[in-house]
């Protein structure tokens, strides 16, 4: 074991420009499904089944993005689900039974959402309470929260350009939320990439004793990153308010399922520092699109479940064999 | 043969061990007889381990021959081992704490009555085998909060229960008070009595001379010597096991400048690995730590870097007070460690070398907080070439020799021109090429008029490379040694003191 590997040719290639992160084989898998569905549905291809398929997808895309960042510096959240329905009712609560304007509302229901997560980040970084441990136990706080607020009635009544958001494409081609989402994206992208903060979870999830040592603040960043996943929720919370000009208080029950399924069919690694958000639209895109293809072809729902589980397994284990092979 | 007449329990003849192309046992020929205890003796990596690791079977030699008890013996797994009667007690305690004391002793063969644990058997038979080792514990305690001795004891009950001949113990007294040691001792006198041998192995050269009936010296993978007797003067031992001819490896030694740079003010750890520590390191000096395992050197040097909590006691830089309470603010003082584990500290083993550089130098590579890949690129590649990491940026650290990982944590670490670098055993498992390009690097450091402090297990190291050296001896400071006065013997016999 004296030796280097034979120095490989050093030029930036078009695959590294556009790298997705370790995502080159999902990527793939979309494009293989996409051509299968063009050939098997009539329907498939097409703008507007496009645009559906952005609309459907826009709430596991924003907590599939947080999970992505909890996922990278090795941890888990549980409670994305919980906090999504928390914001949902404080949203309704302040705007509708409080009467403040839709703007307040929203900060609170982003709040209410931070505060979770700080909270489950407290407890993680501080109290060493295990990530799986703390965002059940948020899991079940938010949820009763969430309850508590109506006693467990839903919301309606929201001013009428609210769920407009959802529903009108500007430009003929977006929604408000398919905006908000896309914009989440590029930004996700951009600090993951180009900030020192984005480079720093992957030091922490690739061992954050080496990245303590190297000077970052492990545990500060660590209650940043499951209050940002939590405060994502809660965006994602206000959009599926819109979408469903209501809230109550059994949304997003077991969201946190498919947010982590798009994480991992994404190319992240569950025992973090490897993986990204490119990866994870990608993943998202699988999910979103396969449902959509599925719903084409007029598969049963229950079919739909067992093909979804399906294609996690495969995922992984693709990435497993790419591992070994190395 | 013996002076006494009886044949050995065990013999080892010409036992080769090779790691890969490595070979680390160089034909050992080894007796050991019943009721006598043998002290097994070397540096870090004389081959003590591994010749232990063979006996009791937990790594299988390459050639040569065993006889146990008159039969040819090559224990292919611990187990076997044991079944034969060959116990080995770790250093690390290898006892499940959650458990009582009897299921500790019988775990993984619990006596069974009509498909149940037979639980009034194996209670009756661990406290027969407490017993006998003169141990007042009750069996049905739970091991978690015993003493450590008591533990120690529960592992050597273990092995009794089990009709141990032999008993390998490693490093026994690493974690036990004097009171505990005694303890031990009277029940290791009690085992002998039942003729029972026992293979000891210990740094701390004092207790030797108490407990042994014989010296075994290893070095660099051969029996160097052999003594009939422990009554032999401490520092005839430390000849045998340092008796060695240094290498033409270590660059000649600088004299530093008068200006101090950094001190160590009384430094006490609050757990007590190291207590009352002062020293001071000049600028271009090269400040040696040596002592034995379990000194209190890595947490000594961890809590100068900020990456373990003190107690009392203050670091002073240039004359400030900076004692500082994480890495973050150690590294911007200008203090950075090179940790004593590579993998597990030092690199993120899966990914990149240019990643890995800059995990310590985020603020060369970005401007208000955006990184720029071509800076990274500029800068990993300038870093790369001036230290002298064989490898390109893109290469992922775990595909590289060790010796090139630890260029990989010098380069990230000296890209940020720091004032003081501690190096903990810098040259851990590296081969002997990289070591001498390490060798310079920390001259280098010096000539460039930082402080540079080492740790090092490996005497030679210290020795050669250090204008001072501080010895410590279980927490505490037992000297500090001008280079001109400074040699083995007398290194050894502070570290043992």
């Amino acid at each position: 074991m004296s030796g280097t590997m034979p120095p490989k040719k050093e030029r930036l290639s078009v695959r590294e420009i556009f790298s997705l992160s370790g995502a080159t084989g999902p990527f793939i898998g979309l494009l293989v499904l996409c051509a299968f569905l063009t050939v098997a549905t009539d329907s498939f291809l097409s703008i507007r089944n496009f645009l559906n398929i952005l609309d459907q997808i826009t709430v596991l895309g924003i907590l599939a993005v947080g999970m992505t960042f909890v996922i990278l510096i090795g941890g888990i959240d549980l409670a994305v689900g919980s906090v999504l329905a928390l914001s949902m009712m404080v949203l309704g609560y302040l705007n509708v039974t409080a009467g403040l304007p839709m703007g307040a509302a929203i900060s609170g229901a982003l709040i209410a959402a931070a505060l979770t997560g700080a909270f489950a980040g407290i407890m993680i970084a501080e109290f060493k309470v295990p990530a799986f441990i703390a965002t059940l136990a948020m899991m079940s706080i938010a949820r009763g929260l969430a309850n508590m607020i109506t006693n467990g009635s839903q919301i309606i009544g929201f001013p009428p350009w609210f769920n407009m958001g959802a529903i009108i494409r500007y430009g003929g081609f977006l929604t408000m939320t398919v905006a908000v989402m896309l914009i989440v994206f590029v930004v996700a992208l951009l600090y993951q990439r180009y900030r020192k903060g984005g480079r720093e979870l992957y030091a922490i999830g690739g061992n954050p004793e080496v990245a303590r040592l190297a000077g970052i603040n492990v545990k500060r960043k660590t209650i940043a990153v499951y209050t940002a996943c939590s405060t994502l929720a809660g965006l994602a919370g206000v959009l599926l308010a819109a979408r469903l000009d209501s809230v109550q208080p059994s949304s997003g029950v077991a969201y946190e399922l498919d947010a982590i399924a798009a994480v991992v069919i994404g190319g992240t690694s569950l025992s973090g520092g490897t993986g990204g958000v490119g990866g994870t639209i990608v993943g998202v895109l699988i999910i979103g699109v396969l449902r959509n293809g599925l719903n084409l072809l007029s598969v049963s729902p229950f079919l739909q479940a067992v093909i979804i589980g399906t294609v996690i397994l495969l995922a992984v284990v693709a990435e497993t064999f790419k591992h070994r092979g190395k | 043969m013996t002076p006494d007449g009886k044949s050995p329990i065990l013999s080892l003849r010409n036992i080769h061990k090779s790691f890969g192309p490595i070979e680390v046992l160089h034909g050992i020929d080894l007796d050991i007889h019943a009721g006598e205890v043998v002290a097994l003796l070397g540096e870090n990596g004389a081959g003590k381990s591994t010749v232990s690791n063979i006996i009791s079977g937990t790594t299988l030699p390459s050639s040569g021959e065993m006889t146990w008890q008159g039969a040819r013996f090559a224990p292919a797994s611990p187990r076997e081992a044991l079944d034969a009667g060959v116990g080995m007690i770790h250093q690390e305690l290898l006892l499940l704490p959650h458990l009582s004391v009897a299921e500790n002793i019988f775990v993984g063969r619990y006596p069974m009555k009509a498909g149940r644990i037979d639980r009034s058997t194996m209670e009756a038979r661990a406290h027969s085998g407490l017993e006998r080792l003169g141990l007042d514990i009750s069996p049905r305690r739970v091991v978690e909060g015993l003493s450590t001795a008591s533990q120690q004891l529960i592992e050597i009950a273990k092995a009794l229960t089990l009709n141990a001949r032999l008993l390998i113990l490693d490093e026994p007294t690493a974690a036990l008070g004097s009171e505990e040691t005694k303890l031990l001792f009277k029940q290791i006198e009690r085992v002998k009595a039942e003729g029972v041998g026992v293979i000891y192995i210990s740094h701390r050269l004092e207790e030797i001379r108490e407990i042994a009936d014989r010296v075994v010296v290893m070095r660099d993978g051969e029996k160097v010597q052999e003594f009939d007797t422990a009554k032999i003067p401490v520092r005839t031992i430390v000849e045998a096991m340092v008796g060695r001819s240094m290498d033409q490896m270590f660059p000649p030694i600088a004299q530093p400048t008068d200006e101090t740079v950094l001190e160590v003010k009384g430094l006490t750890s609050p757990v007590s690995r190291f207590e009352d520590v002062n020293f001071t390191v000049r600028k271009g000096e090269i400040f040696g730590i040596s002592g034995l395992v379990g000194a209190g050197r890595t947490e000594l040097v961890r809590a100068i870097a900020g990456a373990d909590p003190i107690r009392s006691g203050s670091i002073i830089l240039n004359g400030d007070d900076i004692t500082p309470n994480s890495p973050r603010d150690a590294i911007r003082q200008g203090i950075v460690l090179v940790p004593e584990d590579r993998k597990l500290q030092g690199v993120v083993l899966d990914h990149r070398i240019d990643e890995n550089i800059v995990y310590s130098n985020f603020e060369t590579v970005s401007k208000s907080g955006w990184i720029s890949a071509p800076k990274i690129k500029a800068f990993a590649d300038g870093v790369i070439e001036k230290f002298g990491v064989k490898g390109i940026g893109r290469q992922n650290v775990s595909e590289m020799s060790g010796g090139n990982q630890q260029k990989v944590v010098l380069a990230k670490w000296l890209a940020r021109n720091p004032r003081v670098v501690l190096l903990d055993e810098p040259t851990r498992g590296i081969d002997v090429g990289a070591r001498s390009s390490i060798y310079e690097i920390i001259h280098g450091l010096a000539a460039q008029g930082v402080a540079v402090v080492v740790v090092s297990s490996d005497l030679e190291e210290v020795l050669g490379v250090s204008n001072r050296i501080l010895v410590m001896a279980a927490g505490r400071q037992s000297g500090i040694l001008d280079h001109a006065e400074a040699n083995d013997v007398s290194v050894m016999e502070l570290a043992t003191a």
